[in-house]
């Protein structure tokens, strides 16, 4: 960790207008679960369903997407990136302050906004509420490190993370229940099922397989982007 | 119009000393045309690096190959098939996902680059008007949109003709399904390039889109199905179509051209499916009004 590149990520990220764009979406999700509340009432199910399709298995992925990405990809695209790996900091420090900082956005801008969401739609006593929000934190986690290693690695990396998101987690993942096994939303779903109140929420993966996969998963990428990072070429505009 | 070198009017090729041109001077039409070509085949990296190429043409395929696979199912003689196993008219919103991401990754790349390396000044002070510029852009998106819609369709049209289906009834379909897939393109392209028109950032250009595009599409097909099977509201479940690009063109061609809708819910009734052709006119309006508006400067 070296504060000094934290906090100067920290100030690209939340200073622009990507900010922004993201305290809207979250601001957006809670506004919907609001709608939902004073339309339908209290109902467990339809509060495990909306932070299941709309929390986990669209936003979460997105904002780990433009934050995981946003934390180095541009300095990556405008070459100033250089300027960083001249300094004598160690490479795999600096993607873990990156990393860091990526990881406490997406619990500013995703996870607590669906916390407030599960609590506005159905309270605490289910456990929805708590459940997703673990959820998301740890989806959070593992898809920040996916797509900052995927930003190290290519300057596509938004697209070819979306393709991931988009094609397999749900086109593929919905025909082939095989490639659920290996999706990060099924894998932190397997945490809301264990939290919330039995029923309400299923998983295709058992928690520790999940547990496991979850922590591989973000570790190695870490590491290989650190990796990476070492070699890294910089290519002029295509 | 062959110019001479001592009548040569104030043209934008300008003579600085070193050779002459004496060839015809072509004008705003075919700078336009020219755009339009260049924006196109850019979209699917032709006459780009072969990186750039990997990316359309991968898209491409995974919108083709679904289609090659119904098409072939609809000729295995073992099922014995009266009609493709998929309407044409659905295969856009099954495949909805990669076409967001196209749209996401394209029209960053036709706008903003032009933006972030400063062209848009050079573009403009030639005779190319405003409108030209414009123009051409949304014309090359919404073709190549069109393509990677319309091929697939076709695909599953020579299936289902080298099946023996009726021909009659399936080249009508087709060619309704090709109309809805040409709204389909015109209305994605707009938002797509006028999102993009606002940062000269790709990264940022992607991502807006994508999250623009795929909540909506995420946000809407959730609360409509919450709608209409938990709530049993069927007319509130539909007009929310409309808020999401992709619903609201789904329920624009069910309702002009009388197809099957994919949506959740389809717009409720007469009034509803005279709203979402109104919005979907108006939402084409919008983008290409305030495209105009964001082009009447060039820096952000």
């Amino acid at each position: 960790m070296n504060a000094t590149v934290a906090r100067l990520t920290g100030k690209a990220l939340f200073g622009g207008r990507r900010a922004l764009l993201l305290l809207t979406l979250s601001v957006i999700l809670v506004a919907l679960a609001v709608l939902l509340r004073l339309s339908i009432g209290v109902d467990h199910q339809v509060s495990a369903d909306f932070l299941g399709a709309v929390a986990l298995g669209t936003m979460v992925p997105l904002f780990g997407l433009i934050v995981g990405t946003g934390v180095i990809g541009p300095e990556i695209d405008d070459g100033s990136i250089i300027y960083l790996l001249a300094k004598p900091v160690p490479r795999p420090s600096i993607v873990l302050s990156k990393l860091a900082v990526a990881v406490v956005a997406t619990i500013v801008f995703a996870t607590v906004p669906t916390f407030l969401a599960g609590v506005i739609m159905s309270g605490l006593s289910s456990g929805v509420a708590l459940g997703f929000a673990v959820a998301a934190l740890v989806a959070s986690l593992a898809y920040s490190a996916i797509f900052l290693l995927l930003a190290v690695v290519t300057r596509h990396a938004v697209v070819y993370g979306l393709a991931y998101a988009l094609i397999w987690e749900s086109l593929i993942g919905g025909f082939v229940p095989g490639a659920r096994t290996l999706s990060v939303q099924q894998w932190a779903l397997s945490v809301a099922e264990r939290i919330a109140e039995p029923g309400l929420v299923s998983s295709d993966v058992r928690l520790a397989v999940a547990g496991v996969l979850l922590a591989a998963v973000t570790i190695l990428a870490t590491w290989y982007a650190g990796q990476r990072l070492r070699v890294l070429k910089l290519a002029g505009e295509e | 119009m062959p110019a001479h070198p001592d009548s040569a009017p104030a043209g934008v090729i300008h003579d600085i000393g070193y050779r002459h041109y004496d060839g015809d001077r072509l004008g705003r039409a075919a700078i336009t045309r020219a755009l339009f070509w260049h924006s196109l085949r850019g979209a699917y990296g032709l006459g780009r690096s072969a990186r750039s190429k990997i990316l359309p043409m991968s898209l491409f395929a995974i919108m083709c190959i679904p289609a090659f696979i119904i098409a072939v199912i609809a000729n295995v003689g073992a099922l014995n098939l009266s009609d493709l196993p998929l309407p044409y008219e659905r295969y856009v919103i099954t495949t909805q996902g990669v076409l967001t991401i196209f749209l996401a990754a394209q029209a960053p790349q036709s706008v903003s680059r032009d933006l972030r390396f400063k062209t848009v000044p050079l573009y403009f002070s030639r005779p190319l008007e405003r409108v030209d510029y414009i123009g051409a852009k949304f014309a090359a998106m919404s073709a190549a949109m069109f393509i990677l819609i319309g091929v697939p369709l076709l695909i599953m049209y020579i299936g289902a003709l080298l099946a023996e289906f009726s021909v009659v009834t399936h080249s009508r379909e087709v060619a309704v399904a090709l109309l809805g897939a040409a709204v389909f393109a015109i209305v994605l392209s707009g938002i797509g390039l006028l999102i993009a028109s606002m940062t000269p950032r790709r990264g940022f250009g992607v991502a807006a889109i994508i999250t623009v595009l795929a909540l909506s599409y995420g946000a809407v097909t959730s609360l409509q199905g919450i709608l209409r099977y938990a709530q049993n509201d069927p007319t509130a479940a539909g007009w929310l179509g409309l808020f999401s690009p992709v619903t609201l063109v789904d329920g624009f061609q069910m309702w002009v051209f009388d197809t099957t809708s994919s949506a959740v819910a389809p717009p409720p009734g007469t009034v509803g499916g005279i709203g979402f052709v109104l919005v979907t006119f108006v939402l084409i309006g919008a983008c290409w009004g305030l495209l105009n508006l964001r082009y009447r400067k060039v820096s952000i």
